[in-house]
């Protein structure tokens, strides 16, 4: 049997029946699940506390402020003092207070009075004190329909169109983020979890001296190749448990965010270049490992070396507030192209907008030209490293060893 | 048949070197001894051997071929350094290290249960090795080493950390396989050790050749003119004798340079003395070394 297939069969079979990797495929959809739970109860709980009517109590020194005193779950309560008002917050008839005073309409001022401690002001209870004061201000003045567009003036629908003017077949809209988001995640994670395997797995066989075992059956290009191959297919699977679990959970999740999950829509191309910058992703960070694990002396410090590498992947991630706000910054092309950063910042790209098929088609290329580079030289430094023992190599006697080999 | 020949190997680490100009073979149903002390060169020589590092120049040939990937099943390789995949149970790293010499699953499982008897060790074969003593994992990875009948077997430091009694199963084993004509390099810094075993050596200090040969060829060589006796009752002044050094029981009688062991034999004999034992002095690998390198090892 094919010497590359046994080894490829003992690592896969290896990793997955490793707790860490059990945990890890199992845990991330129990993980979503939780989290849409804790989201659900604590959105419930936050927006709709029993449905209790508010009471916010008001001394008018004007004399004009008496209607719109009903605004939804907010009863607006006048008080004829100070003093009044002040008794009603101690006995907790009402919430809070707020004095009108007879300069409002000159200085704009409006004092509250809480017994609350509280950092801001929450903006349901300022937005329900603007618009008694807006309708208020403006009755008699303009006809009530026209006070409430005053209020809420604005219902944005943002259409979005082809370069030939029809209406484009993928809409803008926030919810499109959260695929990309979601899967540039766990790509990252499982990229993380990948790579911390395969170092752990050279460690354990680098101070074993296995590897010398290993060596004397096989080639250095079988056993990367097949590492390497393990490696990605454990990724794929892991993927795929994750991809059979998201139907019940965006099912589960539309329930909890109602129309707004909904509106979700994967970009056409998400699916395709998902599976190419995932497979990309995770050879590159397999070359890199297997890199890092030749090099070190342990396990340990094969990991820290890795993670300064999976540093630079998480950094899109970082950025994602940003890059919704500011999505044509030359900034993200260059994270695009970079091949660190290009499988996570590409997918999180494809939710928010369109990327030019040049930079695609440039990020592919440096991820894969990236991939065969890094193996060419990895399988140099795994060649001559993985015999060597104790004292880690310094980056001129790696460059030296990688001129000679 | 000539199993491996090596021809004026170089290997350096950057200014320090650990290879030269080595040149010996080893022959189908023999054993070599390649010893030395510790840094001596025997673990570079091996891994240019089994092609995990170039020479700097010099030429190696396995069964008279350059080392290539299909050779390489033909090879059993014990690393100085014992280790093996902890959470896996014994059977299973030996047939999954088998299976990467080429060995079909059934018939490896057959010979592993045939070696794990003969090591002692079959009711084990389900343990995981992170449970394994030391020396039982040893034993494995020496099961490992010979699981696919390989035509050379190369052990580096193969004793170290045994205990006696798997040592002398290990030997037995080593002997058997030198009688069905395998060829065998035993690279140990434990001269003594390899003694019995051995049917060649190979001397190395600072990376070159201090003494090569048959291993009867080099002790009578390096023999000493004296008997070693163990007698009951006083020997007194024997004419012959230029020397008595006493030695936990025995005495070593020095001849003078025309008198022969036979000599002192029948002159013990003839004053009625009791003779317990009485053999010609042979060196030590050992005495051997010290003799030839003299302080000039580490």
């Amino acid at each position: 049997m094919n010497k590359t297939y046994l080894i490829f069969k003992h690592e896969f079979l290896h990793k997955i029946k490793s707790v860490s990797f059990i945990i890890m495929t199992l845990i991330m959809p129990v993980l979503a699940l939780l989290s849409i739970g804790i989201f659900k109860l604590v959105t419930t709980l936050v927006e709709h506390p029993a449905e209790e009517i508010k009471a916010i109590g008001y001394v008018d020194e004007i004399g004009t402020f008496d209607d719109y005193t009903d605004q939804g779950l907010t009863k607006l309560v006048p008080f004829a003092s100070r003093e009044d008002a002040n008794r009603a917050l101690i006995r907790r008839d009402v919430a809070e207070y707020i004095i009108i005073p007879s300069d409002y309409t000159s200085s704009g001022r409006i004092q509250r009075y809480t017994l609350e401690r509280e950092l801001v002001t929450p903006p349901t209870t300022t937005a329900v004190i603007k618009n008694f004061l807006t309708g208020n201000l403006l009755k008699d003045k303009v006809p009530p329909d026209i006070v409430t567009l005053i209020v809420s003036p604005l219902n944005l629908e943002v259409t979005r169109l082809t370069e030939k003017g029809e209406i484009a077949r993928e809409q803008s809209n926030i919810g499109n983020i959260i695929i990309p988001g979601v899967f540039s995640l766990l790509l990252a994670l499982a990229l993380m979890f990948g790579a911390t395997s395969l170092i752990n797995g050279l460690g354990e066989e680098k101070e074993s001296r296995l590897i010398e075992v290993l060596f004397s059956s096989v080639s250095v290009r079988q056993l990367l190749i097949s590492k390497v191959l393990a490696l990605g297919t454990t990724g794929l699977l892991q993927v795929l448990v994750w991809l059979i679990s998201a139907p019940l959970l965006l099912s589960l999740a539309s329930s909890a965010f109602g129309g707004f999950m909904s509106e979700i829509q994967i970009p056409g191309n998400f699916l395709v270049l998902g599976i190419i910058y995932f497979i990309l992703g995770y050879l590159l960070f397999a070359v890199i490992s297997i890199g890092a694990g030749a090099i070190s002396s342990n396990a340990t410090e094969g990991n820290q070396l890795a993670m300064l590498c999976m540093f630079g992947c998480f950094v899109p991630l970082w950025f994602v507030g940003l890059y919704i706000n500011f999505p044509n910054s030359p900034i993200w092309v260059v994270l695009t192209i970079f091949p660190i950063t290009a499988p996570i910042q590409t997918m999180l790209r494809l939710g928010v907008s369109d990327i030019p098929l040049w930079q695609l088609m440039a990020s592919i290329g440096v991820l894969g030209f990236s991939v065969i580079g890094g193996l060419f030289l990895s399988s140099k430094i795994f060649r001559v490293y993985m015999l060597m023992y104790g004292k880690r190599p310094g980056f001129r006697d790696i460059i030296n060893s990688l001129k000679n080999a | 048949m000539t199993a491996v020949s090596v021809n004026h190997l170089y290997k350096s680490y950057g200014s320090k070197i650990a290879v030269k100009d080595l040149t010996f073979s080893i022959d189908t149903g023999e054993i070599l001894g390649l010893i030395g002390p510790n840094g001596a060169g025997k673990s570079s020589t091996l891994k240019i051997i089994l092609d995990f590092m170039k020479p700097d120049s010099g030429e190696v040939k396995v069964f008279d071929l350059q080392m290539n990937e299909a050779s390489k099943n033909q090879i059993g390789y014990l690393p100085e350094e014992k280790g093996l995949y902890k959470n896996l149970a014994a059977i299973d790293v030996i047939l999954y290290l088998a299976s990467l010499k080429g060995m079909d699953n059934a018939l490896a499982e057959k010979k592993a249960d045939v070696l794990l008897q003969q090591t002692g060790m079959l009711e084990s074969k389900k343990m995981k090795i992170k449970h394994m003593s030391r020396g039982m994992g040893q034993i494995i990875q020496f099961i490992v080493t010979i699981i696919h009948d390989p035509k050379l077997i190369i052990l580096d430091e193969p004793f170290s950390g045994l205990d006696p009694v798997n040592t002398e199963i290990m030997k037995n084993i080593l002997g058997n396989l030198r009688d069905e004509g395998k060829a065998i390099i035993l690279s140990t810094h434990q001269m003594n050790e390899v003694e019995e075993l051995c049917d060649r050596i190979l001397m190395i200090n600072y990376g070159s050749e201090v003494l090569y040969g048959d291993l009867k060829d080099i002790k009578s060589r390096f023999r000493k003119h004296s008997v070693q006796v163990n007698v009951e009752g006083e020997i007194g002044d024997l004419p012959g004798v230029i020397d008595k050094k006493f030695n936990k029981g025995s005495v070593e009688l020095v001849l003078a340079q025309d008198t022969t062991p036979q000599t002192i034999l029948d002159r013990l004999r003839h004053r009625g003395i009791t003779i317990n034992r009485f053999e010609v002095t042979t060196p030590s690998l050992n005495e051997i070394f010290l003799a030839i390198a003299g302080g000039d090892h580490e």
